[in-house]
């Protein structure tokens, strides 16, 4: 669904991407992982198109991504931080998204209703506590019912209850035949969920394996302790 | 694009800035014509609050609102929209929420004490300043990346316009008083959108000593029908250059 | 003698004897751009109720619609002059009375028109309820004493509404002078006194409501100057009294030469000017007090309606602009109010006696 090829990127003078090749296939459950300042964020911008890249290609659903934005209709994106206009209330938000997208599909308003969302339509996003406003954020990226979601440190800031709620969303959907993308840096929240392992530094593509080979791989059952394996046995060569 | 434009006029309306903005405004001009005995008095109270108070707060206010909305432009950037209606949408949503509340603060009670040239000339103006300081407020935060820098070339950019150019060009006048430099002076003005928008007003409030003493450059210029279609012509230049270059910089910039 | 109406083509007319030369019904004399239509060389002569259109054109000997030569007790009255070189010509005559006539010039260039009224080498005259516009100069004085010019209305004339020169001891009170080229002049004169006139909207780079220049004891009392690019411009006066007099709107309200002295500026209003005083020197020889100035921001705590502190109605920015006329381009920016403010309290650059001690807080009465 996603192919990306030699992708570099470059802020002035430092490289936050190097030759990145990554193919992600419907169905599958991505973690991205990595040490901070390793690209991973950069990754997710390029494909969403906030950041430009230098050289490469990004082919979405097979649509190079700097042919057009209708590409994008295709994804539902979770900010890490999510900032909307003070004085928005959260029905305007949405209403706001649904005459960008002016979709005409029946929408999903799962989370809209899990997270009780629709009591306080009303409510300016300035009001709000940091964990309700990635709860707005959360029912945006899954509201248009998109193939593709990439989300960025989705249970930071929830609640458990929340969080439970957005995982088993998560795993539903992946079940739909959906890719998802999740950037986290807790990993144990990760282990039922993802099918998929990315390790990123200094730009570069460590590994990218299934769960099922590294465990394998390693002989480890939980993905943590597997991880940590690798990285030793990579110092050590 | 109309949609997105018309959430970010409910939003900026219902700031509170742009509130006590108008209100500051209103309570101003009420002020001013109804403590003067005529109104010229007033309109020339006013012109200082229009040339100083709007353009402050139009450059201070939009780059405010432009870093504050770095996140939710990241947010529109991720749904399938181009970058250059996003950046239109805020632009056109900065300019006329900014012109509407000049029209609700200062624009009634003008229109209703001192109807006539001066009164739509000062309007104008004041409509034409807002829209400009918006502008270079999307120029200045396409610039840098960090608020505090993008606020503070804001403030720089007003106190040029409003205070250091001025004292260039006199300083100027003085220095090369020897020479015939009416015309060029005239020329000079154009590069001050604030100097265009307050000439233009003068030319209406001042008619005497205007029309007078420097009549050669004053009436043959700004005077005339195309001087002051010329003039505007440069406001809006002044409108539409900056936003252009920001827009072109928006286009490319990695978020 | 009489004249019915109807067109006369009689070249030019001279009148020899004293007659009462009087039209029925308006009847026209045409000079037919050759000839100087009625010459007037006999003492006691009143000519009246004629239409007298079309003298010739010449710059050597001024033809006129009627001159009077070396003559006294000549009335020239309700006679209409229309499209005359010069409208009506006085010299060396005396006790005349111009009365009532209307005298219009199709002028366009100076050099091409002579003046409306033109009185030269002349005394005790009275000009009287006029209407004279078209002309170089409406009304022009020069070498003539002790008359009066009153109730006239000069306008749209292409120099001066009145030029007035080298003509002592006469008074003119309750004219209009409006919309001329370049508005009054008055010059090396004393002893003239100017009353009750309305000078308005003359602008232009050298026009001035009144131009005052070398005159001396003269009194000019309640005056209306509206609108001018200047209201009064003084050079070279001396011992002038200006009382009760009304600046309103003007570019500058009074342009006072370094070269005057001894003058006193009393009980004006000046109201809505864009300049109350400007000045071109440092050294201050003139008073002024008991003036209202609408720009004052005194307050009056005795409540005597004199402001406490005294006005200084100077503003640096004036003397700048005097200095450098361009620099007009920056009036009332932030930082000209800025200049001026800082000014106001700690005088650096305008003459420090420049002052009215007793300004009024309410405008008089005038």
């Amino acid at each position: 669904m996603i192919e990306i090829k030699g992708l570099h990127k470059e802020f002035g003078k430092l490289e936050v991407l190097h030759n990145v090749n990554l193919s992600f296939q419907q169905g599958e459950c991505i973690a991205l992982i990595g040490p901070n300042g390793c690209g991973k964020t950069t990754l997710i911008k390029s494909i969403l198109g906030m950041v430009i890249p230098g050289r490469g290609t990004i082919l979405v659903k097979g649509q190079d991504i700097r042919k057009g934005v209708e590409y994008r209709r295709h994804i539902g994106y979770m900010p890490q931080i999510g900032r909307y206009p003070d004085n928005m209330s959260i029905g305007q938000v949405i209403d706001m998204i649904k005459e960008i997208r002016h979709s005409k599909e029946t929408l999903d308003e799962e989370l809209l209703e899990a997270f009780q969302l629709k009591k306080i339509f009303d409510k300016r996003m300035r009001t709000l506590s940091g964990g309700t406003t990635q709860k707005v954020s959360a029912t945006l990226a899954f509201l248009f019912d998109p193939d593709v979601l990439i989300l960025d440190e989705p249970t930071a800031g929830l609640d458990p209850l929340a969080s439970e709620i957005l995982k088993e969303k998560i795993i539903s959907e992946k079940q739909k035949g959906k890719l998802i993308l999740i950037t986290s840096h807790l990993l144990s929240e990760l282990d039922d969920l993802i099918t998929h392992l990315i390790f990123m530094q200094d730009g570069k593509v460590h590994f990218h394996q299934s769960i099922e080979d590294l465990r394998k791989l390693t002989g480890e059952e939980k993905i943590s302790k597997a991880i940590a394996q690798i990285l030793k046995k990579s110092n050590n060569e | 694009m109309n949609r997105i434009i018309k959430f970010i006029v409910l939003d900026i309306l219902r700031n509170k800035i742009v509130l006590i903005y108008t209100l500051l405004l209103a309570v101003l001009s009420w002020a001013v014509f109804s403590l003067e005995d005529n109104s010229t008095k007033g309109l020339l109270t006013l012109l200082n609050v229009i040339l100083l108070t709007v353009p402050l707060v139009s450059i201070i206010f939009s780059t405010i609102y432009l870093y504050n909305s770095s996140e939710f432009i990241e947010l529109l950037l991720s749904q399938p929209i181009q970058r250059s209606r996003i950046w239109w949408s805020l632009f056109f949503g900065l300019s006329i929420s900014l012109i509407f509340s000049f029209i609700i603060g200062a624009g009634i009670p003008i229109l209703l004490y001192a109807p006539g040239d001066v009164g739509l000339m000062m309007l104008m103006v004041g409509i034409s300043i807002t829209a400009v300081f918006v502008s270079l407020a999307f120029l200045g935060s396409v610039l840098t990346r960090d608020k505090a820098k993008g606020i503070g070339m804001a403030i720089l950019l007003w106190l040029f316009f409003a205070l250091m150019f001025d004292g260039l060009v006199l300083f100027l006048l003085f220095q090369l008083a020897d020479y015939p430099i009416e015309k060029m002076m005239v020329g000079i003005t154009a590069l001050n959108p604030i100097d265009l928008g307050r000439i233009l007003i003068l030319l209406h409030l001042d008619v005497s000593a205007m029309m007078g003493y420097t009549g050669a450059i004053f009436k043959d210029f700004f005077g005339t029908f195309l001087g002051i279609i010329i003039a505007f012509i440069v406001l809006f230049l002044w409108i539409a250059l900056p936003f252009w270059v920001s827009l072109r910089k928006f286009k490319r910039k990695d978020l | 003698m009489q004249v019915y109406s109807g067109i006369y083509k009689e070249g030019n007319l001279i009148i020899t004897k004293s007659i009462y030369f009087e039209g029925i019904g308006l009847p026209v004399l045409d000079g037919q751009k050759k000839y100087e239509v009625l010459s007037v060389k006999a003492n006691s002569v009143t000519i009246c109720g004629f239409k007298i259109i079309r003298s010739g054109y010449a710059t050597l000997n001024d033809p006129c619609g009627i001159k009077v030569y070396d003559s006294h007790h000549v009335n020239v009255i309700n006679n209409t002059l229309y499209d005359n070189f010069f409208g009506i010509y006085l010299q060396y005559s005396k006790f005349c009375i111009i009365q009532n006539n209307s005298v219009t010039g199709l002028g366009v260039e100076e050099q091409q028109i002579g003046n409306g009224i033109h009185c030269w080498k002349s005394d005790s005259l009275q000009i009287t309820a006029n209407h004279v516009s078209g002309h170089r100069d409406g009304i022009y004085f020069e070498f003539v004493t002790n008359s009066v010019i009153w109730r006239n209305i000069s306008e749209k004339n292409i120099r001066y509404g009145l030029h007035f020169m080298f003509s002592n001891s006469d008074s003119y009170i309750s004219n209009v002078f409006k919309s001329n080229g370049a508005g009054v002049a008055v010059m090396f004169t004393h002893k003239v006194k100017m009353f009750n006139n309305t000078f308005s909207e003359n602008w232009g780079d050298a026009a001035y409501g009144l131009m005052l220049k070398e005159i001396t004891d003269s009194y000019i009392l309640g005056n209306h100057f509206t609108k001018n690019t200047t209201g009064i411009y003084m050079e070279g006066t001396n011992r002038l009294l200006v009382e009760k007099n009304s600046f309103d709107a003007n570019g500058w309200g009074m342009k006072i030469q370094a070269s005057c002295m001894d003058n006193v500026i009393t009980q004006n209003n000046f109201t809505g000017n864009t300049f109350d005083i400007s000045t071109n020197g440092t050294l201050v020889l003139n008073t002024f007090n008991s003036n209202y100035w609408d720009k004052y921001e005194g307050y009056d705590l005795n409540r005597n309606k004199v402001g406490d502190v005294p006005y200084h109605p100077l503003s640096i920015f004036s003397v700048l602009v005097e200095k450098n006329p361009p620099a007009m381009l920056l009036f009332r920016s932030f930082m000209v109010d800025l200049l001026d403010k800082s000014e106001k309290f700690m005088p650096s650059l305008t003459p420090d006696n420049f002052i009215d001690q007793s300004p009024l807080m309410h405008s008089l009465q005038l």
